[in-house]
């Protein structure tokens, strides 16, 4: 009965794969990591721990990342040199590809899943794209000063089809209203000194950009921007001299854990966890090196952190409940990105100079599996899409 | 901005006999060690400059982006840094002789 039962399905799986060119399935175990070196990208299955894909042609991909459609089938990656590729996951292949501006970052996907906005250095401003055809629909040149236009970084969607930025070189928060993709309208917040990253809260409700010129973060409540942004975390470094920073921390794919949000310190070797409903400090984690990425286990009960140059090769894992890194360990060479499976039971983790992605276990942290991949920076699965501020 | 001009002026006369030497060409890396700057350049540096190091947060460092610029202010920003802005002094990785070939390297057309 069993083996007869077997025999069906897999000729219903020959059958449908014969007919449709492909089996039918879902999309939410799978996922996307950056090969920067060669411009290519794997595919990859979380639940069987495998690629099942590459796909090269996608230009330069040094500090590429990625925003999903909200089927999870499509892929909108952001390329260094400006380049915007729609990849479809199920047929493994680039589906529209166009050069938007010289020099991207990253990007984002509106609430609605119908504008893709990207971030741009230069020009600074951010571009909009119909996520159906990735025709241009509207611009908004970052120009803080008559002439001077910014870097735009920390780019973020926020509800009601609104995208939330900060201009490091203005020193501004950015909120444009792409209720009319084609006609957006920009309201301005003074931030603070060299903002250089942001992120939207997984409510929705708060941008925080986090500042490089000074010590602190600049707040805005988007529920009340009237209100204007604020400051938190003053003076956290309390005058201290700055270490060195060889890398600049990212926010985005930042931990809120049990009402407090852990996120990493300027210049010095140390994550700082604050409380969310008051945002005012409430305790500080010593770490091994400068934090680039601080990153919570979906359940909130782990943060990982990794490190800029020259501790690339390092990872902490800190435990909420005990407030205190308790697995310090040196798992490959050049540690550039990390993502949780959707539930967050491993942890997959990009060795750039091992060319490989291992797999680790978040309870046990043992490693359960590798793919070799040529110089892996992002990690990126569907499971964003569905996440606001991505 | 006029701060960090000064500061870069400041360290362009400090360092313009430091770099002098490597013109005379007797302190060029050795193959392995230049392998190893190529891919601190290519990944380290990428991280800000672009890996293609056609800019990113930090500016383009093209042939033609720095043709116009003295080598020993370069040399000087990446040996010591610029205070006021992301870049970072790399002093603890290298040599001043060392900074001084990466920029020689950057001038031309930076190895892959
Ligand atoms: C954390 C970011 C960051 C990293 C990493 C970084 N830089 Fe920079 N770099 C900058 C920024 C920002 C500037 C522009 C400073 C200013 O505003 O004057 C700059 C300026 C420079 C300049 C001067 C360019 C010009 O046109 O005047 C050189 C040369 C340079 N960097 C080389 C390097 C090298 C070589 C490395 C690696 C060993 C490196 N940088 C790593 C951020 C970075």
């Amino acid at each position: 009965m069993t083996s007869l039962r077997t025999l069906f399905a897999a000729c219903a799986a020959l059958f449908l794969a014969a007919c449709a060119g492909q089996q039918l399935r879902g999309t939410g175990d799978l996922g996307m990591v950056i090969e920067r070196a060669s411009g290519q990208v794997t595919l990859v299955n979380t639940s069987s721990r495998q690629a099942y894909a590459r796909i090269d042609g996608l230009g330069d991909l040094s500090h590429a990342s990625v925003v999903y459609s909200r089927d999870g089938r499509y892929a909108f990656v952001f390329g260094r040199d400006g380049g915007l590729s729609k990849v479809d996951l199920l047929e493994a292949k680039i589906v529209k590809r166009v050069i938007q501006s010289g020099n991207a970052i990253g990007g984002s996907i509106s609430q609605d899943g119908r504008i893709v906005v990207a971030q741009n250095y230069t020009p600074g401003g951010i571009k909009a794209f119909d996520a159906e055809t990735l025709e241009l629909l509207s611009e908004v040149p970052a120009e803080y000063a008559p002439g001077k236009y910014s870097k735009v970084v920390g780019l973020a969607d926020s509800p009601g089809n609104k995208f939330v930025y900060a201009l490091f070189d203005g020193g501004e928060i950015w909120v444009s209203d792409f209720s009319n993709p084609r006609a957006p309208t920009t309201s301005r917040y003074p931030a603070g000194l060299q903002p250089y990253d942001g992120l939207v809260t997984p409510d929705g409700r708060y941008f925080l950009a986090g500042l490089f010129g000074e010590d602190g973060v600049a707040i805005l409540d988007l529920w009340q921007p009237e209100k204007g942004a604020r400051k938190i975390l003053e003076n956290y470094g309390r005058g201290q001299e700055k270490l060195p920073v060889f890398k600049m921390p990212h926010l985005r794919g930042w931990s809120v854990a049990q009402g407090k949000a852990y996120l990493p310190a300027i210049g010095r070797h140390e994550v700082l966890v604050v409380d969310v409903a008051t945002w005012k400090e409430v305790g500080r984690i010593p770490v091994r090196g400068q934090p680039v990425f601080v990153m919570a286990r979906p359940d909130g009960r782990q943060v990982w952190v990794n490190f800029a140059f020259p501790d690339n090769g390092k990872m902490d894992v800190i435990d909420t409940l005990a407030g205190k890194a308790v697995r310090a360990f040196e798992p490959g060479k050049g540690i550039l990105h990390m993502e949780f499976s959707p539930r967050g039971e491993h942890l997959w983790l990009s060795a750039r100079d091992d060319n490989k992605v291992l797999i680790i276990g978040t309870e046990r942290f043992d490693t359960v599996g590798e793919i070799a991949a040529a110089s892996p920076s992002g990690i990126f699965f569907t499971s964003r899409a569905a996440r606001i501020g991505f | 901005m006029s701060r960090s001009s000064l500061v870069f002026a400041l360290f362009s006369a400090f360092t313009a006999a430091a770099s002098g030497a490597f013109a005379e060409a007797s302190t060029a890396p050795t193959p392995a060690r230049q392998k190893e700057l190529v891919h601190l350049v290519r990944q380290d540096c990428g991280s800000c400059h672009g890996m293609t190091l056609q800019g990113g947060l930090g500016p383009a460092l093209l042939p033609a982006d720095l043709k116009d610029k003295p080598a020993e202010g370069l040399t000087a920003t990446i040996y010591y840094g610029r205070p006021g802005t992301p870049m970072p002094p790399w002093k603890q990785f290298m040599t001043e002789a060392e900074a001084a070939w990466i920029v020689d390297q950057l001038m031309r057309e930076f190895p892959k």
